[in-house]
This record gives structure tokens, C-alpha cells and sequence, in this order.
């Protein structure tokens, strides 16, 4: 096996428990567009222009409602707007490869395909063809979406409730987040974020999520420099700890 | 504006999101502060998406037993931590569910 594929195949089984989450979802949204008014063809096309789960279930639902076309495509921008996010987040480490590969990469940046690169990214630096990574894990969550999302069409709503099976999508960036909580900064940037996102929960458009996640990235910081600021309190078990934690 | 069109547009938009700062980072330079900044996306993004899935139920914030996902998911963050596997924290997650669903009935 060549070093492309090794990183693709990573990327695919980094994906893995996030397809467990996924798969349910994707029926989820197939079963409700079909619902809503869309056709099959509408429904199914959808999952591969947009390619972004939230933003699909709320289309879903606007169409339902006769929302006019310029308010569904503005609503999509703004409920997509957390993407601009992950595309600074991995834009370093995208640097060097081609205007292709990031158009390609771009195409299948979802949260997702985003939580696992990033992690494999800040773990292990920019390698030759680490972007395969990136492309294994978004390829994998590609076809599983297009597949589910056919499967939701023809089951419908077949599915029962009780199943609870969409609850498997917060237990895994409950397990994405977790490990990423090294340090008193990035403790209080997920507390705070998670509690602005309960407190903006109400403003339209999911901009809770955007404010939310602002907030945390600014204490995160502020946090940050703060602790590097004031090195001469307990130096030693500061200096202890951080080097554990590395 | 038709639903095909409003899919082509939206599927624009969001392709264009997605693309924008990976294209432009070659042409722009971004500040130390901003670099520190993108180290903290993950833990706030995540957290704010996950946060409402477990804190609100019903359009409310629920901290009482009754919000079993809240109770399923905090044994997940449990798991999560010792484990640091994210399959054995889903199914941890899923079971717990399933026995606080069944058992505060």
C-alpha cells in the first residue's frame, strides 16, 4: 500500500463511528423531504448540491412551509456560514496542495468529514499526502449520505421513534470534543460555547451556533494569554502540568 | 425561484463557504491571533452543536431527570473521557438511552 492510500484508508476508519451517526440521520432527512413535498429526485439531489445535513432538514422544512426560493437559498448561507470556520481552521494545512485537490477537499467539508482531519492534523502536522486523509473520511461520508439518504426515500417513515437512533450523532462529537479538552483554555472555549449556544438558542437561522462558537474561540484565547501572562504564579506545577498533558 | 434552482444555489453557496479561506489562505496572511483562534474552533463548535441536543428538549432547557438524553449523554462524556474511543462512547451512549428510557418510564 502507497502512503495515498494509507492516508485515505486512516480517513475512512477515523469516519467509521461517524457513519454509525450519520447513516440514521441521512434516512432521517430522505423520509422528511419526501414528506415535506420534495420528490425522490429532489430529495436525492439535495444530498449531493448541498451536501450538509442541518442545512437540508431546514430546506426541507421551509419548502414544506412555501417559503420563497431567496429566503431558502439566504437561510442555507446562514446556517452554512460555520463551514467559513472549518475552511480557515484547515487552510493551513492545506496550503500546498493544488487548486483541484482544495476544490475537491472543499466540495466534501463537512462537519464530519472536518472533525476527525482536524484532529489527525494537529496530532501529526502536514505530511506529503495527508490530505488523503481528509479525502477518505469526506469520500466515505459522501457515499454513506447518498446512500442513506436513498434508503430514507424508499423506508419513508417506516422508522420508529423509539429507536432513538439520531442521538448517536451527539455522541460523536461528544466523543470528538472530549479528547480535544487538554488544557483550562480549551475547557472553558467548549463550557462557554455550549452555554451561549443554549442561551442564543432562540435567535433565527441557527446564528446561536455562529455566536456560540464565537464566544468560546474568544475566552479560549483571552484564557490563553492570560495564563502565559502570569507564569510567575506556582511556576513549577504549571510548568508540571503542561508537560504531563503533552 | 424553483426548487432546482434554489439546490444549484444553495449547493453554490456552501461549496463557496467551504472553499473560500482554504483558496484565499495562499493570499492572505493570517495573524498569529487568528492562527491561536482556529486551535479553539473545534472544542466551541462542538460543544455548541452538541450542547442544545442535550440541554433542550421541547424548545426549553430541561435539567431534570425527565431529559434522558441529558442523563444518557453526561454518561457518554464520562465514558468519552476514560475511554477516548469513540465507538465503545456511542454505544455506551445509545445503552444508556435505552436503560434511563426504559427504567424512568
Amino acid at each position: 500500500m502507497n502512503e495515498q492510500q494509507k492516508y485515505f484508508w486512516e480517513g475512512v476508519r477515523a469516519e467509521v463511528p461517524l457513519l454509525i451517526g450519520v447513516f440514521p440521520f441521512g434516512m432521517i432527512y430522505g423520509a422528511l423531504a419526501i414528506d415535506a413535498g420534495l420528490s425522490d429526485v429532489a430529495a436525492q439531489m439535495m444530498s449531493s448540491t448541498v451536501f450538509a445535513g442541518s442545512a437540508q432538514f431546514i430546506t426541507a422544512q421551509l419548502v414544506k412551509d412555501s417559503t420563497p426560493g431567496f429566503v431558502i437559498v439566504l437561510t442555507i448561507a446562514v446556517v452554512n456560514l460555520r463551514h467559513m470556520l472549518y475552511s480557515a481552521s484547515l487552510a493551513p494545512y492545506l496550503a500546498s496542495v493544488s487548486t483541484r485537490w482544495k476544490m475537491l477537499l472543499s466540495y466534501l467539508l463537512t462537519d464530519e468529514a472536518y472533525a476527525p482531519s482536524i484532529i489527525q492534523y494537529e496530532n501529526e502536522g502536514v505530511k506529503p499526502f495527508s490530505h488523503w486523509f481528509l479525502f477518505g473520511a469526506g469520500a466515505a461520508l459522501w457515499i454513506i449520505w447518498q446512500v442513506s439518504t436513498a434508503l430514507g426515500i424508499f423506508l419513508g417513515a417506516a422508522i420508529p421513534d423509539s429507536w432513538s437512533l439520531d442521538f448517536a450523532l451527539p455522541l460523536t462529537f461528544i466523543a470528538m470534543v472530549v479528547p480535544v479538552l487538554k488544557n483550562r483554555p480549551s475547557v472553558a472555549a467548549a463550557l462557554s460555547a455550549g452555554c451561549v449556544a443554549l442561551a442564543a438558542g432562540s435567535l433565527p437561522y441557527k446564528l446561536g451556533l455562529i455566536v456560540a462558537a464565537l464566544v468560546g474561540i474568544a475566552i479560549g484565547i483571552f484564557l490563553e494569554k492570560r495564563m502565559n501572562a502570569t507564569p510567575d504564579e506556582k511556576p513549577s506545577i504549571h510548568a508540571l502540568r503542561e508537560s504531563l498533558d503533552e | 425561484m424553483n426548487i432546482w434552482l434554489v439546490m444549484l444555489v444553495g449547493g453554490l453557496i456552501t461549496f463557496g463557504m467551504r472553499f473560500s479561506l482554504i483558496y484565499a489562505f495562499g493570499k492572505l496572511h493570517i495573524p498569529e491571533t487568528m492562527r491561536k483562534a482556529l486551535h479553539y474552533v473545534p472544542p466551541a463548535v462542538l460543544s455548541a452543536i452538541v450542547f442544545p441536543e442535550l440541554f433542550i428538549r421541547s424548545g426549553r432547557v430541561d435539567v431534570s431527570l425527565d431529559n434522558h438524553r441529558l442523563l444518557a449523554g453526561l454518561f457518554a462524556v464520562i465514558v468519552a473521557w476514560a475511554s477516548r474511543n469513540t465507538l465503545v462512547t456511542i454505544l455506551a451512549g445509545m445503552l444508556a438511552l435505552f436503560i434511563v428510557q426504559t427504567v424512568l418510564k
